[in-house]
């Protein structure tokens, strides 16, 4: 019967992607950039809307959010699963309330006021019939999906208005929208870069290599070494794991002794992130879950040691993460 | 002296009448008068001055200025101001003396010209001598002018931060041919920020240009030289205390050759010794005041003693030196670090510093309840050898990577530091690294101690971590990851450099403290540690 061939196919999706998620870590080690994982999550989550029974929003909902849960559990520091899983929600929402024609609940997240006063009051229990609700969000979906696609090209294209002429750069670790970053710039501008190794895993070797590969400028110094050299440096530009809600990062460890050097100097701080990476957590002590030997994978970094937030729709400072948070996700969501 | 130079100093501002004056005097002889003893020698000095005031045309600043410095300096130095100023007058007596004789003929114009040229040459070779000679004496004299206040210093520029000044190499090259000391040379592509550094490959080490039947170097300074080139001795005592051991063997097996003195001959054979050293790895603070000391002791042997007495001197010497600055120091730097440990403490320390080790050891059998976690960083990784000797003792110990720092200080209650050199402006000197380490504890209201013996002060100033430093072999930052090896033929790829640096500055706001064995001082003390040493001296 089609209708059990298409669910066992489905299951088996969802446990491959599982298995997969468990096997690689995030992180250092990983094999798949987090905008990878978006995209899998993304195409999973649609592939789900499309193939598994449900006939309402309600149900929709109740069937993403368990597969959610799933998913985070299987690897709690992958965040862009579950930032994912919330969007995909937030879609839900959104269709529906257009479907239905009312559009001030939409609005109702917009002012500040109404944030702080409304919390979560929409009564809706999402169990209205639509007939094209499947389709629109399967269309909404693919939106997303395009707009994921787009990300790394839509940061590298502001890499001009940060970067001049001999500039020195400092970076650390490896981040794949750093890299795209500096190669946008390189290919008009002439500058230097140095990169921290980033110990033990040294990814700063295989992003030193890629970036001299472009004819670029690079050094590769020691973790040891980056307070010595930062009274040259002009910018420190980092990626990160995870943008948190309150505008601090949960970075690859050694960003945050990056982030005070660079602050002592008085030298801006850049973070290169897309958005699926915003994450509505803010609890601190959730940063300390991988621990290994005391070989901390993760560095909780501060909102207060960055300049400025580079992300595919425009630079923004680390005080207005919350709204642009607030677009994203909707406040009952938060918790899967 | 004086006198002729005052008088010519005078006479410059007199030329006019002068030139007046010899004409008289030629006019008399012309008209046959019998001269005087003293209207003759009258005579010859204004023909010299004249003689002079027409060479000043050429070049009167030069001369003037020379004679000004020899009359300040007359009084100080007269010694070797002597035999330059003797020079140029002499010449010029002569040839005073000799032109007025063919003055009268009609064709001496030509004698006078060719004494004329002769004059202005030996002149001309005087001043530039007298100016080299006036130029470092007016240098070197001036704190004798202003004794014990501010001296300035001239700086002559330590070679190994002048790389990148071709002439400078040359010079150095040189100097070493000279010694009959190999040139090791630099490898591979130097980071632009850092050209003026030497840059060397563990792999070539300087000893495989020497052989060792033949060589003026001194046996246990090249098995030295090839250890500090490997790094299998490390660490600022280490190297101070095996350098001192290794003079000591060549003290040993030194004879003074005949017709020369122990005590000048014996520092002139330790200079290319100096120089070998300086070329398989460059000479630490430490190290420098320790040659400097010895030489001082060794000049200071008075010459009717015998060869045996003075080796036996000089052997004491350098016992009580390694004694008195090194081990006792540790000492006493312990008993106050000690008094600074209490009960609960959880103590972070960097690489590994054998002070700070001591101290811990120290504490440790005073019954100090207490742990310390190890910070270490690539690529030496320093930090393990000091975890084995903690552990050895017993101590509880945890060990984390430079990078997870912040995720570990917010345990920690003092850290403790060590310093391979503290230099005058109150920077501590110290392993890459170290400055990153008081950043953070900063940051997180940590304090941050510094232990360090006085004979490593040092009198050089600097800001950061650029003007002076050392590059290791970029080799070691090559590693493999999950079977990749990515920097492996980084030399191939035009673009890309490796740095290994080995030391950085700390600036002076993020120390608290600065235990010496003086005492506990801040950081800005340094100076007048500094200055105290030297009026003891």
């Amino acid at each position: 019967m089609p209708g059990a061939d298409k669910e066992t196919d489905l299951s088996e999706r969802i446990e491959s992607f599982l298995s997969e998620l468990k096997r690689c870590g995030s992180g250092a080690g990983s094999l798949r950039g987090s905008a990878e994982t978006a995209r899998e999550t993304t195409a999973l989550l649609r592939r789900i809307t499309a193939q598994a029974r449900w006939s309402n929003a309600g149900d929709l909902m109740e069937i993403i959010r368990k597969e959610g849960r799933r998913m985070t559990a299987a690897q709690p520091s992958e965040t862009t699963v579950g930032n994912m899983v919330r969007r995909v929600l937030k879609i839900i929402r959104e269709e529906y309330a257009r479907s239905r024609g009312s559009t001030e609940e939409a609005d109702q997240q917009e002012s500040l006021h109404k944030l702080l006063t409304s919390g979560g009051s929409s009564e809706d229990n999402f169990r209205q019939h639509f007939a094209h609700l499947k389709a629109n969000i399967i269309e909404a979906i693919n939106e997303l999906l395009t707009e994921l696609e787009g990300t790394t090209d839509n940061i590298s294209m502001q890499a001009l208005e940060h970067i001049h002429s001999n500039e020195v750069i400092m970076t650390i670790g490896r981040s794949r929208t750093v890299e795209a970053f500096l190669k946008d710039a390189a290919r008009k501008r002439k500058f230097h870069v140095m990169v921290a190794e980033c110990a033990p895993f040294c990814q700063g070797h295989e992003m030193a290599t890629s970036l001299s590969k472009e004819d670029i400028e690079t050094t590769v110094i020691p973790d040891a070494a980056i307070f010595a050299v930062m009274s040259r440096v002009n910018k420190v530009i980092i990626g990160t794991q995870t943008v948190l809600a309150n505008g601090g990062l949960r970075a690859v460890n050694g960003t945050h002794t990056l982030a005070l050097a660079a602050k002592h100097h008085s030298t801006p701080l850049i973070v290169c992130a897309p958005m699926f990476k915003l994450s509505p957590q803010i609890d601190v002590s959730e940063i300390l879950s991988k621990v290994n030997a005391h070989c901390p994978l993760f560095d909780y970094v501060p909102p207060e040691l960055i300049t400025l937030f580079i992300s595919n729709i425009g630079g923004n400072a680390p005080s207005y993460i919350y709204r642009l948070m607030s677009e994203l996700y909707h406040p009952e969501d938060h918790e899967l | 002296m004086a006198d002729s130079d005052g008088r010519q100093v005078v006479s410059i501002n007199h030329s006019t009448e002068e030139d007046v004056k010899l004409q008289e005097v030629v006019q008399a002889k012309c008209e046959g008068k019998e001269l005087t003893k003293e209207e003759k020698q009258r005579l010859r000095k204004e023909k010299k001055q004249h003689k002079k005031n027409k060479k000043d045309d050429r070049g009167p600043p030069e001369k003037e200025k020379e004679k000004e410095k020899a009359s300040v300096l007359a009084p100080s130095k007269p010694a070797t101001q002597s035999p330059a100023h003797k020079a140029a007058p002499v010449p010029v007596n002569a040839s005073a003396s000799e032109s007025p004789v063919a003055a009268e003929k009609p064709a001496k114009s030509k004698a006078e010209q060719r004494a004329e040229r002769r004059a202005r040459q030996d002149t001309e070779r005087a001043s530039k001598q007298g100016k080299k000679e006036g130029g470092q004496q007016s240098a070197s004299s001036k704190p004798k002018a202003t004794p014990n206040e501010l001296q300035p210093v001239v700086k002559r520029l330590p070679e190994h931060i002048q790389v990148d000044d071709p002439a400078a190499l040359k010079k150095l090259a040189k100097k070493l041919e000279r010694q009959q000391v190999p040139l090791r040379s630099d490898y591979g592509y130097k980071v632009s920020l850092f050209s003026h550094l030497h840059q060397y490959s563990r792999k070539n080490p300087p000893t495989q240009q020497i052989s060792i039947p033949a060589t003026v170097i001194h046996p246990s300074i090249v098995r030295l030289g090839l250890q500090y080139s490997q790094g299998i001795i490390a660490g600022s005592n280490a190297r101070s205390v095996a350098l001192l051991h290794a003079f000591k063997q060549v003290i040993q097996d030194y004879s003074t050759p005949p017709n020369e003195e122990l005590s000048r001959d014996l520092v002139n054979k330790l200079s290319p010794y100096i120089s070998f050293l300086s070329q398989c790895r460059p000479l630490s603070a430490s190290m420098g005041n320790a040659i400097k000391y010895i030489k001082k002791e060794i000049s200071n042997i008075p010459s009717q003693c015998k060869e045996e007495e003075a080796k036996r001197r000089l052997q004491e010497c350098i016992d009580s030196y390694i004694n008195e600055k090194i081990i006792l120091a540790s000492e006493a730097i312990s008993k106050y670090a000690i008094e600074k440990i209490s009960d609960g403490d959880v103590i972070l320390v960097y690489g590994c510093s054998s002070l700070v080790n001591h101290i811990l050891c120290e504490a440790f059998e005073k019954q100090r309840k207490f742990r310390v976690i190890v910070v270490d960083s690539r690529p030496r990784l320093e930090g393990r050898e000091a975890l084995r000797r903690l552990v050895k003792k017993g101590i509880r110990c945890t060990y984390v990577l430079i990078s997870a720092l912040s995720y570990i200080l917010p345990e920690v209650s003092k850290v403790f530091l060590g310093a391979h050199a503290l230099l005058a402006n109150g920077y501590v000197m110290s392993r890459v690294g170290t400055s990153q380490i008081a950043l953070v504890a900063k940051a997180y209201n940590v304090p941050v101690l510094v232990c360090c013996e006085t004979y490593k002060f040092c009198e050089r100033v600097q800001t950061d971590s650029f003007e002076s430093n050392e590059l290791d072999d970029p080799d070691d930052l090559i590693v493999t990851r999950n079977g990749k090896t990515h920097l492996e033929n980084w030399q191939t790829v035009k673009s890309l450099g490796l740095l290994n640096l080995v030391y950085d500055v700390t600036p002076p706001d993020f120390v608290d403290l600065v235990i010496t064995d003086l005492g506990m001082i801040p950081c800005t003390s340094v100076p007048v540690v500094l200055r105290v040493k030297n009026v003891d001296q």
